[in-house]
């Protein structure tokens, strides 16, 4: 098990109230395994990566839960400690190439300060790290881009540095935060399947964090569906796909455009994401749900229903 | 998909720094130029004062009472031309205003090198540190902003007395708050950035984060205030020494050698207090509209 998180909760204490970010998530990740984390914005998914990053500041903090990264708890871990994770143990990818990378450093310089701040190595070691590093991601002539500043490489380009960047030094779980929701279609898919094959043969766990369930249809073993700070719904990527049980995934799912449905009206939730400041007593999707009734004033646990879990009072039956 | 990447043609890409893209922006503009060029000149100068000038005029024992408040073009006692005439001391006036450059220039590089890196430190500081500890140094700020630059180092000098390391950190205590400002609110705006993200995700220490990642990306605004401000000071000390209370007479600075030649405007000795007076306008001009280029340059809202 690379990663177990129990309970976590993370809060922000704002002036306006305190926002519930993540409030109870519960998951856990092995080697080689991706784990899709799909939800709509606001619904606490990127905080969730950040909990697990220690990169929490004020006036955030995690208030409960246990994040045990390869059998420790580093919840409550020193910034010393968080450190030497950072980058090392647990690295991370984010959403938009063009503002991840330092604009005055050339890539080479960015990759062999990764590099560095973790092992006592000469730099022209790290240079061959580095180069090797970026052919693994599918770079042409890895020595001319490693001496190329970022704004002289593409978008696609950028990721695929950002991803060799976060293999560097061999990490046990990468979180990546909707890598591909800046590129195009075909770039996207790409670097999916770049990700895809660096996971399998590295056995590193990945968490990939998005809002779109067909990005993680083709790359996620599991998939977990977040709605208002909690998982609503848990288990393998082709039950949730094929047998939905949350009718919030089954909105989501609904909500995916396909060739097949041509013509016809696009299917969407009702309503709006709610306030985070003022969330319903009860279930948080209830007042969008067209099963809603009276039992869903109360929050519902999540519950094993048919392979996987679901916070459901009523969960969709579908033949 | 992957294999056709690898085996597509490979394009070397020409790699230009953006320092090489910076520069050759810059020399599209000929005033900017033709500036720049007047402040290699006149640092050239300057440096070598002591091998192009007739004469010393710190030594007393080259400096003949005798020449003194002659015209343009006059020969002086010792059999050399005196192109730009003597002042009320008999020296000659082209090499005062050389060997007064060297001054002016080395006074206003100091305190604005000082200066910077006095105001680069606080600032970073303030930016990175947050809370209290900001709103104290940036209120601190805006009270030095709030007086004029030259009442403040006039009120040290006052307090220090003169001398040259005096005036030194009279401008560094008039002038370090222009950069604290401009850094901390170049850092604030690039602390929100993505990269600084990443780079703390790489477990990076904040030191590192900080003066290697953000301070470059500040560095651009922090030239061009850093150009502006060497210029003001150095019209600063011609100001305090025009005033009687920068530089000794025995080692005339450009400001001296203006407020000498005043006593001789009315009577016709025009040339004691024009020619330095040009020289200064020179260099601060030059060095202002460098400045000015530089700013519209690195500034990336007035890009084309």
């Amino acid at each position: 098990m690379t990663l177990a998180v129990q309970g976590l909760a993370t809060h922000f204490f704002t002036h306006a109230g305190g926002v519930k970010a993540v409030d109870g998530v519960d998951f856990s990740v092995e080697p080689g395994q991706i784990m899709g984390l799909v939800g709509e914005s606001g619904s606490g998914k990127s905080i969730t990566g950040f909990s697990i990053l220690g990169l929490i500041d004020p006036p955030g903090r995690i208030v409960a839960g246990s994040i045990r990264f390869k059998g420790t708890e580093i919840s409550n871990a020193s910034e010393a400690d968080f450190q030497r994770l950072r980058g090392n143990r647990i690295a991370m990818i984010f959403q938009d190439p063009m503002m991840t990378l330092n604009p005055v450093l050339r890539i080479d310089t960015q990759m062999i300060e990764a590099i560095q701040a973790h092992e006592t190595v000469p730099r022209r070691t790290a240079w061959e790290q580095s180069r090797a590093a970026l052919g693994l991601v599918g770079i042409p002539a890895p020595e001319e881009r490693l001496s190329a500043y970022p704004h002289q490489l593409s978008g696609g380009m950028r990721q695929r540095v950002a991803i060799a960047i976060a293999f560097l030094n061999k990490p046990d779980l990468i979180i990546a935060d909707e890598p591909t929701t800046a590129l195009d279609v075909t770039i996207q898919a790409q670097i999916i399947h770049e990700a895809q094959k660096l996971t399998r043969e590295t056995r590193t766990a990945m968490i990939w964090i998005t809002h779109d369930l067909a990005v993680v249809a083709g790359l996620a073993d599991r998939i977990s569906v977040m709605y208002a700070g909690r998982i609503v719904e848990q288990g393998a990527t082709d039950d949730i796909i094929d047998r939905p049980l949350h009718p919030y995934t089954v909105g989501l799912l609904g909500s995916v455009p396909s060739a097949n449905r041509r013509g016809a009206r696009l299917a969407q939730i009702e309503g709006m994401a709610p306030n985070m400041l003022a969330l319903p007593p009860g279930c948080a999707f209830a007042p969008r749900c067209q099963h809603a009734d009276a039992t869903c004033a109360q929050v519902p646990e999540m519950a094993a229903v048919s392979g996987r879990t679901v916070r459901c009072f009523h969960p969709v039956s579908r033949p | 998909m992957t294999e056709a990447t690898l085996t597509a043609p490979v394009t070397p890409v020409k790699v230009e720094t953006p320092f090489q893209r910076f520069r050759a922006e810059f020399f599209e503009s000929r005033i900017a130029t033709a500036a720049l060029a007047t402040i290699v000149l006149i640092i050239l100068l300057a440096l070598f004062a002591p091998w192009i000038t007739p004469q010393n005029p710190y030594d007393l024992a080259q400096v003949d009472v005798m020449d003194g408040r002659l015209a343009p073009g006059s020969e002086a006692f010792a059999g050399y031309t005196m192109w730009l005439g003597s002042d009320g001391a008999g020296r000659d006036l082209f090499s005062a205003i050389l060997y007064g450059l060297r001054i002016s220039l080395a006074v206003g590089v100091a305190s604005g090198v000082i200066a910077l890196l006095l105001g680069m430190a606080v600032g970073l500081l303030a930016a990175y540190a947050g809370g209290r500890l900001e709103t104290v140094i940036m209120r601190v700020v805006d009270l030095q902003l709030s007086f004029p630059a030259s009442l403040v180092a006039l009120m040290l000098i006052a307090i220090l007395g003169k001398g040259i390391e005096n005036i030194i950190l009279a401008l560094v205590v008039a002038q370090w708050a222009y950069y604290a400002r401009t850094v901390r609110a170049t850092a604030l705006v690039e602390r929100r950035k993505e990269y600084v993200e990443a780079a703390a995700c790489l477990g990076l220490s904040n030191t590192r984060i900080i003066f290697r990642h953000i301070l470059p990306n500040c560095l651009a605004p922090l030239i061009v205030v850093g150009t502006v401000q060497v210029a003001s000071a150095i019209s600063l000390e011609a100001t305090l020494s025009f005033l009687g209370i920068g530089l000794p007479q025995t080692e005339p600075s450009l400001g001296v050698l203006i407020a000498n030649g005043f006593e001789y405007m009315m009577s016709g000795r025009y040339w004691i207090s024009i020619f330095p007076g040009l020289a200064l306008l020179l260099t601060v001009v030059s060095i202002n509209l460098v400045g000015d280029h530089l700013r519209d340059v690195l500034n990336p809202r007035l890009k084309k």
